[in-house]
């Protein structure tokens, strides 16, 4: 296990790891004062409300929060101190939903996925189902973290897994202020491994795609730029390639709301969030094509109202009565912290959303 | 303005409302400074660092905060940062020192 940088809110019982308080600081302030404009008004002002789901394109299971790593920003609140993990039983249910679904794209995601107990098995049958796209989102540490890992590459390949992994910064001192002393030299090595089997290569199949988020109190620039950066860097100095680089905002919830306020970064962040708002960004936010499936099986508009605790609004809420029909009509449930994916070019687990 | 401060960071989220008191004008300038740190010649990184250095030359606070905040956006680490300033500072010190050889073309005339 990799030295952490600290426990998670839910181990330090922070008031900020219950999603209701976290829902109240986000709806107080300069928002209740009026001072900023709460989301669901401004998209009024752009006619974009309420927010209503297209096509679904993407299915996003979290398989459990329990992770080697406890980085500063992270949305999910993650660490080895977290015991919730899917069960088999619910894999089942997620396997039954996955043979049946239009979506093209499976996207595993955790904490560390690799953790839960079930994981390969759960990729061996979930990978049957033909489905287009199949991303697990792995740390990359996770992979040098214990020699019963060692192997994910190979694995990973064995499936035509896709790739996608954290990666803050293409230096070791903004990585491991993120992410805990030590990441940056073994992520380093991972992509290596990865490397060496194919991913990431050009031209290759085997896609290796790194996931950007700021390391502070500032929003990500434009994505394009911190690629082509990101590339030079990590081939000048460790000779490792990847595909694209998918720049994420930090959204102002858990831990990183938690900095946010620590550090009095909180109003100056959502003043630039605010100011940053695009309606173009509005049409291609992910919540509109995609649903998240939480470790315990309940059904989520995104990754982010899953840890807000915020289900979706239909009669269906949980896996055991999955219907994509009744489903994809509803109106998708929102807060402040939904002016994250509205800022600049948008943000989305696939990145920016917007040219 | 502030009641006690020349300098309030909250007037810096005014800057745009500029525009209000002198529309065309404001809106030239606006669209003129936005093609200016467009990715060209220059990367918009490149850029970015250069109105750091530029930013602390001028002892501009809400430049400085602005670039600041827009160069780690951009990656930039501390010690990139650090260095353009410094390049900045460099430029502002020879630029006083290199008048030094004007006092000593004066110096060589009256009393050579």
């Amino acid at each position: 296990m990799l030295k952490t940088k600290t426990q998670s809110l839910h181990k330090r019982q922070s008031e900020l790891a219950a999603s209701n308080r976290q829902l109240e600081i986000l709806s107080d302030g300069m928002f209740k004062s009026g001072e900023l404009p709460t989301f669901a008004k401004k998209i009024k002002e752009t006619g974009q409300f309420p927010l209503r789901p297209k096509t679904l394109e993407i299915l996003q299971i979290n398989v459990g929060y329990m992770c080697n790593q406890v980085c500063d920003h992270c949305h999910v609140d993650a660490g080895p101190d977290r015991t919730e993990i899917m069960t088999k039983e619910t894999m089942m249910r997620c396997l039954d939903v996955i043979k049946n679904t239009k979506a093209h794209t499976l996207d595993l995601t955790g904490g560390a996925p690799e953790m839960n107990p079930n994981f390969r098995w759960f990729v061996d049958e979930a990978s049957k189902a033909g489905i287009k796209d199949f991303i697990v989102r792995s740390n990359l540490t996770i992979i040098r973290a214990n020699k019963k890992y060692h192997d994910l590459p190979q694995f990973f390949k064995e499936h035509n897994v896709h790739i996608v992994s954290s990666m803050p910064h293409w230096t070791r001192g903004k990585t491991d202020k993120q992410r805990g002393d030590g990441v940056f030299d073994k992520s380093i090595k991972a992509l290596q491994d990865l490397n060496a089997i194919g991913y990431g290569m050009p031209g290759s199949n085997l896609r290796l795609d790194l996931v950007y988020n700021p390391t502070g109190a500032f929003l990500p620039a434009d994505q394009s730029g911190l690629e082509r950066d990101f590339k030079k860097g990590l081939m000048d100095d460790f000779g490792i390639e990847f595909h694209n680089l998918f720049a994420i905002t930090n959204l102002p919830i858990s831990r990183f709301l938690d900095y946010l306020i620590a550090s009095e970064n909180y109003e100056d962040y959502m003043y630039s969030l605010v100011e940053a708002y695009n309606p173009a960004a509005v049409k291609s936010v992910m919540c509109t094509n995609t649903i998240s499936i939480s470790w315990d099986g309940w059904l989520y508009d995104c990754d982010f109202n899953q840890m807000l605790g915020l289900k979706i609004a239909s009669k269906v809420k949980h896996i055991s009565e999955y219907n994509e029909d009744i489903i994809n009509d509803r109106d998708i449930v929102i807060s402040q912290h939904c002016y994250g994916c509205t800022a600049g070019a948008g943000s989305s687990c696939q990145g920016s959303v917007t040219e | 303005m502030a009641a006690n401060n020349y300098y309030d960071p909250a007037d810096l989220r005014k800057f745009g409302k500029i525009t209000e008191w002198s529309e065309e004008l404001g809106t030239k300038f606006f669209d003129y400074y936005g093609k200016v740190f467009e990715d060209g010649a220059l990367t918009a990184r490149e850029k970015s660092l250069i109105a750091l250095a530029v930013s602390h030359t001028e002892q501009c606070p809400y430049c400085i905060d602005a670039y600041t905040k827009d160069t780690l956006q951009r990656g930039v680490t501390k010690e990139q940062m650090m260095e353009a300033i410094h390049v900045g500072a460099a430029i502002k010190s020879g630029a006083t020192l290199v008048h030094g050889t004007m006092m000593m073309n004066k110096v060589n005339k009256l009393d050579g």
